[in-house]
């Protein structure tokens, strides 16, 4: 079989884990990978769960839907409650720590960033929690280069914000 | 113009398939005269979308010229995207009442809103005919047909006004006896821009006047004549005593900014930004 | 006015790119030659209509959000008599709407582009839930007899080469053509890789000759004139002859045009339909899938194999006019074959008809617009075990 990394990026809708996703994919496919890249709202748009789903593999990928990821990404409790049994027992779990009140007994390889905090420190406020996320994630995984991440960030945010959301995708770097 | 006008030099070589007496060779007969009137010698100036009905038949396809036939009250949204697309073009659309401002009715009203640039003619016989005579959107309240057989117990609605209320450019209304009246407005309605509106109140002497009472063509012609006001008078009686008459003249002439405007200054101002 | 959302707004070139397949979709019209769209929006086709508003007015084309479906396919249809390429796009409510003029475009000859982005119904159904249940109604939606071209990506990349053939298959044979596409697809994001583009094939109507007459009616596709060029040309979906005049009291006339608008499509099936094949010739168990379907039978017989059993697969890029002919091949060789599809049973019936010597499975899966996974296909595959 081909190899096959699936990744689930979860949070609250307004987090940013779609437009996460849709970054990472989009950095991923500009290094040549095979990738997919879909979404989910829960019920209302704001608040409840959102996620995001990547899918990279050597091969063309078949089904379109991630039901056992490699990586899980939790922006929050609920997510990880959501999620955590979709993660493989060889898998990476990241969590931002700050928005996760226990870090579940698990055999996996857990990263615990205080993302949310570190952010709000920076901005005044947790808006870019989701680039932090992705510079961590990027760090940590090596799936892309950090070079193709800063292009892919400049393509899909506002201008406005462009210069707060590299500095948060820096910053997510660091901490790890 | 040296030679008389000949609705022939206009025509293909079919014959108009209206029943005897039908209001609608009338119509099509001004028309073509409105147009010899404004100096056209053919109708390559003109592109004709229709829907079905009886007066929908008067372009297609007896008209020389370009003509889309189109389904039944679906005339409007191509009428619409050929003068987008085609905008040096005179569009007009002839309909019934039962295809313009029943079946039709919302892409009348929105048509008139975005002040879309084509001249809708409305033949109203205040009935579905083709069909055999059901009741229409247009019937006079307490009139016979097929489908009212015991009298409509229906209000009938004003296209005109409703034109009015949406915004149109130009609208009028005249009938059958009011030919030069007629021929006038649409002389004028071509050469205005933006959304106009011609309501012409025709005889359907099979399918309706038979069946409300009327003897013959005749009477009928004398009952639009005699229970005719114009909107001046109108505008002076109370609504009951112009309750069932016909209000004839020009109802609006408006300018503002229509759809083909807007279009291709929206287009200029994306192209220039790049 | 200030135009926004410029970052959405990429040139084409021959790269690279990370797309929703909706956006796909929209960057293939347009390099079709796509110039008219108009819409009114559904979900789960949206993105289609906002993407086009952005895109067509750089590129000289117009975008018009109309009443209805019903004025948005009668504006796509009036454009297309301008000589312009022209595009809609909906979902199951909508398309419904548009079935009358539809019927139009067949009997009219008016080349255009209907996509179908499906969910769940009927009804209002669920409608941001994919489904496949649209199989039907792309084929036979409105009334009378035709043939109509349905096509039906299966990836984010054949989001954009099958809007190009759509476009292509239309103007050649002078017909509505439908990109039947669900919401699994139309929302999924994956690289596009676009060729250079003076290699992508585009094809455009045959136009007449100044002394051309006939318009309509000919097996072997009549020339198109567009309005305004002094053709005089009288188009009508009542029964007409030749020249475009409407005949009705004659049913030679009626049988002798319709026979033309059917034969054009049926027969040139072999070069319309288009399927990915595998191993159909040498299989014990066979698949027939479409769609978002089709992706996860590729893991199924990936897995199937694995296990030594010897599994066929067609994959129907083109669903109308059917591929009997691949369909008949993998029957020769597979003793089952299983279609899976998200509806009750639309295409099971279909191949059935042409499959008559194996056994036809259905796999069928409703609702909330959850996937049939490759773990219960490949399961269905097992039973013959």
């Amino acid at each position: 079989m081909a190899k096959k990394i699936e990744i689930i990026i979860g949070g609250s809708g307004g987090q940013g884990v779609v437009l996460a996703g849709q970054i990472l994919g989009r950095a991923l496919a500009y290094e040549g990978k095979n990738v997919l890249q879909t979404q989910s709202y829960g019920a209302e748009a704001r608040g409840s769960l959102a996620r995001s789903e990547v899918i990279i593999s050597d091969d063309k990928i078949g089904f379109p839907a991630v039901r056992k990821c490699d990586i899980l990404v939790a922006m929050n409790h609920e997510a990880l409650n959501a999620y955590l049994n979709q993660l493989k027992d060889d898998g990476i779990l990241i969590i931002d720590e700050t928005n996760v009140r226990e870090t579940p007994k698990t055999k996996v390889k857990v990263y615990k960033i205080p993302i949310t905090e570190t952010c709000r420190k920076m901005f005044g406020e947790a808006t870019y929690a989701n680039m932090m996320m992705l510079g961590a994630l990027t760090k940590i995984t090596k799936l892309v280069s950090s070079k193709t991440m800063e292009k892919a960030i400049r393509e899909v945010v506002p201008t406005k914000t462009l210069n707060a959301n590299l500095k948060a995708f820096e910053k997510g770097q660091e901490l790890i | 113009m040296a030679e008389t006008f000949s609705s022939r030099n206009y025509m293909r070589d079919l014959r108009l398939p209206f029943c005897p007496g039908c209001g609608l060779y009338a119509l099509s007969d001004t028309f073509l005269r409105a147009v010899y009137e404004l100096g056209y010698k053919d109708l390559s100036n003109f592109i004709f979308t229709s829907g079905i009905g009886c007066t929908s038949w008067i372009p297609s396809p007896y008209f020389k010229a370009d003509s889309v036939h189109t389904l039944h009250g679906r005339s409007i949204p191509p009428a619409t995207s050929i003068k987008l697309l085609k905008p040096n073009f005179h569009v007009v659309v002839f309909g019934g009442d039962g295809d313009i401002v029943g079946i039709g009715l919302s892409h009348f009203i929105h048509a008139a809103r975005r002040n879309t640039d084509i001249l809708v003619i409305m033949g109203n016989n205040m009935v579905y005919g083709m069909t055999g005579g059901q009741v229409a959107p247009t019937t006079p309240y307490k009139a016979p047909t097929t489908t009212t057989p015991y009298g409509s117990f229906e209000h009938p609605l004003d296209a005109a006004k409703l034109a009015v209320a949406a915004g149109a450019a130009y609208v009028a209304r005249w009938t059958t006896v009011h030919i030069n009246e007629l021929k006038e407005s649409i002389k004028k309605a071509i050469q205005l821009q933006g959304f106009r509106f011609i309501e012409v109140v025709t005889q359907c002497p099979t399918a309706f006047g038979r069946r409300v009472g009327f003897k013959d063509v005749g009477e009928m012609l004398k009952w639009f004549k005699e229970n005719s006001i114009t909107v001046k008078q109108a505008e002076g009686m109370r609504e009951e005593d112009s309750e069932g008459k016909i209000v004839v003249g020009e109802f609006i002439e408006m300018r503002r900014p229509t759809l083909v405007e807007n279009v291709y200054a929206l287009l200029k101002e994306v192209q220039k930004s790049g | 006015m200030p135009i926004r959302n410029e970052k959405r707004c990429h040139k084409v070139s021959s790269k690279t790119f990370f797309w929703q397949g909706n956006e796909a979709c929209v960057e293939a019209a347009i390099v079709a030659g796509c110039r008219f769209f108009a819409g009114y929006p559904i979900s789960p086709a949206n993105e289609i209509s906002e993407y086009m508003a952005v895109r067509l007015p750089k590129v000289g084309g117009i975008f018009m959000q109309m009443e209805d479906e019903i004025a948005s396919i009668g504006a796509v249809m009036g454009a297309s008599w301008c000589g312009v390429k022209a595009m809609t796009a909906t979902s199951g409510p909508g398309f419904s709407l548009m079935q009358e003029t539809i019927g139009w475009g067949f009997m009219t000859e008016t080349p255009c582009v209907v996509v179908d982005v499906q969910r769940v119904g009927p009804g209002t159904g669920q409608a941001t839930k994919a489904a496949q249940g649209d199989v039907m109604q792309a084929r036979w939606g409105t009334h009378g007899d035709y043939s109509a071209i349905v096509l039906s990506p299966n990836s984010v990349q054949e989001m954009f080469e099958l809007t190009i053939r759509a476009f292509n298959l239309a103007e050649k044979y002078r017909t509505p053509v439908m990109v039947l596409t669900d919401e699994i697809i139309a929302h999924l994001r994956e690289q596009v890789a676009i060729p250079p583009l003076e290699k992508i094939e585009i094809i455009n109507r045959r136009k007449p000759n100044a002394e051309d007459k006939i318009f309509f009616g000919l097996e072997n596709v009549a020339p198109m004139p567009s309005v305004g060029e002094g053709f005089n040309v009288a188009v009508t979906a009542s029964t007409h002859d030749e020249y475009g005049v409407r005949f009705t009291a004659d049913p030679k006339v009626h049988r002798r045009m319709l026979e033309a608008i059917n034969n054009k499509i049926k027969k040139n099936v072999n070069e319309i339909a288009e399927v990915e094949t595998h191993n159909v010739d040498n299989c014990k168990v066979g698949i027939v899938s479409f769609g978002c379907t089709s992706r996860a039978v590729y893991e199924a017989v990936e897995a199937a194999e694995a296990k030594r059993i010897k599994t066929g697969h067609v994959r129907l890029k083109t669903i109308w006019p059917f591929p009997e002919k691949q369909i008949r091949l993998l029957a020769e060789s597979a003793e089952r074959i299983i279609v899976p599809e998200m509806n009750l049973g639309q295409l099971y019936y279909e191949v059935k008809r042409v499959a008559c010597s194996s056994e036809v499975v259905p796999l069928n899966r409703i609702g909330g617009g959850e996937m049939i996974t490759p773990e219960e296909i490949l399961a269905e595959i097992l039973k013959g075990e």
